[in-house]
């Protein structure tokens, strides 16, 4: 069955793109190997071309590197971080992250937006990180973005899909690849946003909090696999309490 | 003979920006407020429950009640730490480029009044500590000056921010609060964070060992992080000299204006800092405002939870095996290769006396491995200047 993950007219055989950050740089190629991930972010801040322990020396070839924007507070600052990640070799792909509260570290739907029409302009394949509103996405497609990522739950904190309702709707209405970014605490969860229709689901903390972050990482890869294909096959009916009515309200008709 | 004590420390000086005192209100309000010793182990429980634990809940964690529960605390804490850091630690180390201060604050190494080498670097000298430090893997720097805007003006400590530019991607500084548009200038010449601290929020207290200087104005002190945030910076750093005044009711007040600054500039990125008198040894009797390092402990731990996703920075004030342990479980950053003379790093013969003493003087290398050796991950690098 060919079932490739299409962004920006890129191939992937995986649906988990990694968050790399909150693990030590060791732990990266441990985890990225059982994860199959064969996409990885890295914050362009975190970058330092002058120092041994640059964390773009830590991901192996072969896995495309996705810089995020993380810092950036209107759309300007992200596309000179993203200018920036050009320079340093990290490809065109972009992740784009505006956010401009330090407490619950939400995106700025807005700015976003904005961004996304700077870089897509600058000739880059633009996933935009935003908070799950089918309104902005819409924008967000008009602006030249390749994939929408919305948060499942506040980043960081593990709580799962509390925004599942919304992010349904986007799949629904947007053609691009849905990618959940964000709040993803366990493979059961993943597995859920997969079964959903989600192209790809991205997680770190999770991975990182873990007690064993390289197991989790095999963990997260066999529900994500396992989600699609239960996407792919059609999920059967689910039942509900009355489950199957013996004599139907609708039984009284007679033609 | 200098004159002390002649001039009212709520009232600005000439020259002196006047910013609103809401944020300041509500604090000196609900802290005058705040009783630390009517809480109870029940109140406790049920804040450690609680996810958002708000203001109420910051009162209860810094109260003597929660003082049995801090094995819970931490736990809480080092969860709290890992969801918004990871394992990262953020490795700095400041540098002071002057010692000259007009202040007389009774409890401080370079007061005025004390007769200590004073010293000031050139631009030539600035840049051989640069040098010396980057040569160590830092790329983040925290400048900072005694109190006098006479011998190291604004213009002084843009150049050196200047300069640093060059050699380090984060520049802080700690230096006398500033205007409004004297902080666009630093910020203009690459500096992003600003550090001041209030040292005691008691405004009593606070005239009582803040005998004469700018530094004796209480309101222009405490609207400095408001100033800076209006003249451009990105991050803002809060503290008072816990031991100094009451350091529950000075810890929350501090816990208080930093989140009053956070709702009011969601923006800007918060940090704490806490400094704390040392007890004296083999003192008679138990003074209750005595610091030992379980109340730091306390502290750090109660503002971890109450803002978890601020930052804490852990000096070289406090010994080696403190420092280790509490990164990870609440502090997310840690000075290293600290020397608190005027220069010292490079060629330069220190040119000036220390501020205080270091419980820790390891290097940056030292320090680097032992975070490697406890499972955390040392980040010399977490900021684009655009």
């Amino acid at each position: 069955m060919i079932d490739k993950l299409i962004i920006g007219g890129h191939e992937f055989n995986s649906r988990f793109i990694l968050g790399s950050g909150k693990f030590s740089l060791e732990m990266t190629k441990k985890v990225l190997e059982n994860s199959g991930a064969e996409m990885a972010t890295i914050a362009v801040r975190r970058a330092d071309s002058n120092s041994s322990d640059n964390i773009i020396n830590y991901i192996p070839e072969g896995i495309t590197l996705l810089p995020n924007t993380s810092g950036a507070r209107t759309a300007e600052e992200a596309l000179k971080i993203a200018m920036l990640a050009r320079e340093l070799g990290c490809g065109d792909f972009v992740k784009v992250e505006v956010i401009r509260d330090t407490k619950y570290l939400l995106p700025d739907n807005y700015e976003t937006i904005k961004a996304t029409e700077l870089l897509a302009k600058q000739g880059f394949i633009v996933m935009p990180y935003m908070y799950p509103d089918l309104g902005a996405a819409r924008a967000l497609v008009d602006a030249g973005a390749s994939a929408i990522m919305p948060l499942g739950a506040p980043i960081g904190s593990n709580k799962g899909l509390v925004t599942k309702d919304f992010i349904s709707m986007i799949i629904e209405e947007i053609e691009l690849p849905v990618i959940v970014d964000a709040g993803i605490g366990r493979p059961s969860q993943a597995c859920e946003a997969m079964e959903m229709g989600c192209a790809a689901v991205m997680a770190n903390t999770a991975i990182a909090t873990a007690g064993d972050p390289a197991t989790m990482a095999s963990a997260f890869k066999a529900a994500i696999e396992a989600g699609r294909m239960a996407y792919l096959s059609g999920l059967g009916r689910v039942l509900n309490d009355r489950a199957e009515a013996s004599s139907p309200l609708t039984g009284f008709l007679e033609d | 003979m200098i004159k002390i004590r002649e001039t009212d420390h709520m009232e600005y000086m000439d020259g002196m920006d006047k910013t609103d005192h809401q944020i300041m209100s509500r604090v000196l309000e609900k802290t005058n407020k705040y009783d630390p010793s009517v809480f109870k182990s029940e109140d406790v429980r049920n804040v450690m429950f609680q996810e958002n634990i708000g203001i109420n809940g910051l009162k209860v964690l810094l109260s003597p009640a929660a003082q049995p529960y801090l094995e819970d605390m931490a736990f809480r804490a080092k969860q709290e730490t890992a969801k918004h850091f990871g394992n990262t630690v953020s490795m700095f180390t400041p540098l002071y480029i002057a010692n000259y201060c007009e202040n007389y604050c009774v409890y401080c190494g370079f007061n005025c009044s004390n007769k200590i080498n004073r010293g000031k670097l050139s631009m030539s000298e600035i840049e051989s500590e640069y040098r010396a430090i980057a040569e160590t893997g830092l790329r983040e720097i925290l400048l900072l000056t005694g109190e006098s805007k006479t011998a190291s003006p604004v213009s002084y400590i843009a150049d050196a921010v200047r300069l640093a530019k060059k050699y380090f991607s984060t520049i802080g500084i700690e230096v006398y609060p500033m205007n409004v548009d004297e902080y666009a200038a630093i910020k203009e010449a690459g500096a992003d964070f600003v550090s001041v601290y209030q040292e005691t929020y008691d405004p009593k207290r606070y005239e009582e060992v803040h005998l004469r200087g700018h530094k004796r104005v209480f309101p222009y002190r405490f609207n400095s992080q408001e100033r800076a945030i209006l003249g451009g910076m990105r991050g803002v750093s809060f503290g008072s000299l816990l031991g100094l005044g009451d350091f529950r009711k000075d810890a929350f007040s501090a816990g208080l204006h930093a989140y009053f600054i956070q709702q009011k500039y969601p923006w800007t990125e918060i940090s704490f800092s806490l400094p704390r008198l040392r007890p004296f040894i083999n003192n008679a009797g138990n003074n209750p405002n005595d610091v030992h390092e379980t109340q730091l402990l306390q502290v750090m731990l109660a503002y971890r939870i109450f803002m978890p996703f601020a930052g804490i920075t852990i000096s070289t004030r406090e010994r080696a095996g403190f420092r280790d342990n509490v990164v990870g479980l609440c502090a997310t950053k840690i000075s290293a290769g600290v020397k608190v003379g005027i220069g010292g790093h490079g060629n330069n013969e220190q040119k000036g006396d220390e501020q205080f003493e270091i419980s820790d003087s390891r290097s940056v290398d030292e320090v680097r491995k032992s975070l490697i050796e406890r499972g955390l991950q040392p980040v010399f690098t977490d900021y684009v200047r655009v």
